[in-house]
């Protein structure tokens, strides 16, 4: 039986569609079966990221209108044939789905895969419930700064209200560099205000948006990006291994390291 | 008769009668059903009475009056349960027009109107608002964004980084105390303060109106 992962922020731009197609690429790299739905209809990402947009032929709301079988909208991935995707329709918006239609759509996915993940839309809203309505599991998705933290914070508090809690934690974009300099918010701080279980911190990482733009993402390379290896390390986590958080600030570039073997050696 | 229905300003206000909640919930139902085109794109205020309704069926019951397209606007009731429970999913629990009267069971206490308060074991997260006439407690934190307003004291065994509003009716006798003091605004009656950005060490903090200021000084040095 499929556990059901939703992946939600309340604030948009935070990451969660990078994040849900990562954990989707490094579940399934593990041997899972994991079926992704896009839930932002009328604004849909999920198959961009995941490069599989232009093998959408039927999508969410075709399904839960009765247009097609559930069959026909799920694309299997090429490169990982464990991988589907549910598109949203781009051409409607929230209310074509209502939360119970998502409860049957998941109750009918749910015998054959192990994962579902759910992508939810910014905001409160109806795509917000329709995005939780199902979920076993909500990840939260937050970026080092208050005004993310802020709505991170209101929805873990609707979260509890649909008691669908305790929410986890996924710190995106973290900039050692500048938390050291004490310019950025760090884990500590984030912790201590959401209080609720972190379950990764993902850095700051250019590969991210070049991966982005190939339809790539960045966990399919393994660990030769950090952000990759971090999605790859949260993907353990949920299937209940110990995975100890990366060590952020060991990372020095080239020049640094050599800049420093220099000094050693004049000294 | 269990469904009554009647045109307010903020939409239709349903009033329910006595009966256990399964049954004036179905009765609800029906009653909509019967009538879809006239509940079509409706804003509903739900006035329970005394049911005590908790989050799982308060959501249930949203979700399915949205797949009939009726929006649920505002749910009324006595209980305190219910109340908190909209308030916490974002549902109104108030409406312009005053509601009807009904019979409130008062509480067998011989506490005088003053000394009554409400507790709350949980944090408050952003979005969250807790109004109440008396003394308001909380065990856990007040995050940014969340507001309390209380007649009377405001008392957090936590982090208070919200908005708070002690003696809300204008008694400027009320204090806030908390654990933790670094509310995003502090208002005690009619007096507004902001705090300013803490450094050092945290130590409890009470804040009370001095010659027309509010003043916060720490718990463990002031005079006794």
């Amino acid at each position: 039986m499929a556990t059901v992962l939703t992946v939600t922020s309340g604030k948009g731009g935070v990451g969660k569609t990078t994040t849900s197609a990562n954990l989707a690429v490094a579940l399934a790299l593990g041997g899972q079966k994991v079926v992704c739905i896009d839930g932002d209809i009328g604004l849909r990402n999920l198959d961009v990221v995941l490069g599989l947009e232009n093998r959408i032929v039927y999508d969410l709301v075709d399904v839960v209108e009765g247009r097609c079988r559930l069959r026909q909208a799920m694309i299997r991935d090429k490169r990982l044939p464990e991988l589907f995707l549910i598109p949203a329709a781009q051409t409607r918006d929230k209310s074509a789905v209502s939360p119970s239609d998502m409860v049957r759509l998941c109750d009918e996915l749910r015998p054959e895969f192990d994962w579902i993940i759910i992508d939810s839309p910014a905001g409160i809203e109806r795509g917000f419930r329709n995005a939780i309505a199902p979920a076993d599991i909500c990840l939260v998705v937050t970026n080092p700064e208050v005004s993310s933290v802020r709505d991170a914070d209101r929805i873990i508090g609707l979260i509890e209200a649909e008691e669908k809690g305790p929410a986890r934690l996924i710190i995106n974009r973290l900039n050692p560099g500048l938390v050291k300099r004490g310019d950025m918010l760090t884990a500590e701080d984030i912790l201590e205000l959401l209080a609720i279980e972190l379950i990764g911190i993902v850095p700051e990482d250019e590969n991210v948006v070049i991966s982005t733009n190939r339809g790539q993402p960045v966990a399919l390379d393994g660990n030769k990006s950090r952000a990759g290896q971090a999605f790859q390390n949260i993907g353990r986590r949920l299937r209940g291994e110990k995975v100890p958080f990366l060590n952020l600030e060991e990372k020095q570039d080239f020049f640094s390291r050599l800049f420093r073997l220099n000094r050693s050696g004049g000294a | 008769m269990l469904v009554q229905i009647k045109g307010v300003k903020d939409g239709l206000l349903v009033t329910l009668g006595e009966g256990s909640w399964p049954d004036l919930r179905a009765a609800l139902f029906q009653h909509i059903a019967e009538r879809e085109a006239f509940f079509k794109g409706a804003k509903l205020t739900l006035d329970v009475g005394n049911q005590i309704i908790h989050a799982a069926d308060m959501g249930s019951l949203r979700d399915q009056l949205s797949e009939m397209g009726v929006s649920l606007w505002a749910v009324l009731s006595n209980s305190p349960t219910t109340e908190q429970t909209a308030q916490m999913m974002g549902i109104g629990t108030r409406i312009s027009t005053p509601r009807p009267e009904r019979a409130i069971r008062t509480l067998d206490t011989n506490l005088t109107s003053g000394e009554s308060a409400i507790l709350v074991q949980r944090t408050l997260r952003s979005g969250f608002k807790i109004s109440y006439q008396g003394h308001v407690i909380v065990m856990g934190d007040v995050n940014p964004g969340a507001e309390i307003i209380a007649g009377g004291n405001v008392m957090v065994w936590g982090r208070l980084r919200g908005v708070v509003h002690a003696g809300a009716e204008g008694n400027e006798k009320a204090v806030v105390c908390a654990l933790d003091m670094e509310p995003t605004q502090l208002r005690i009656g009619s007096l507004i303060a902001v705090t300013p950005k803490k450094t050092g060490k945290h130590q409890p903090e009470i804040a009370s109106v001095q010659n027309g200021q509010v003043v916060a000084e720490s718990w463990n040095t002031r005079e006794r």
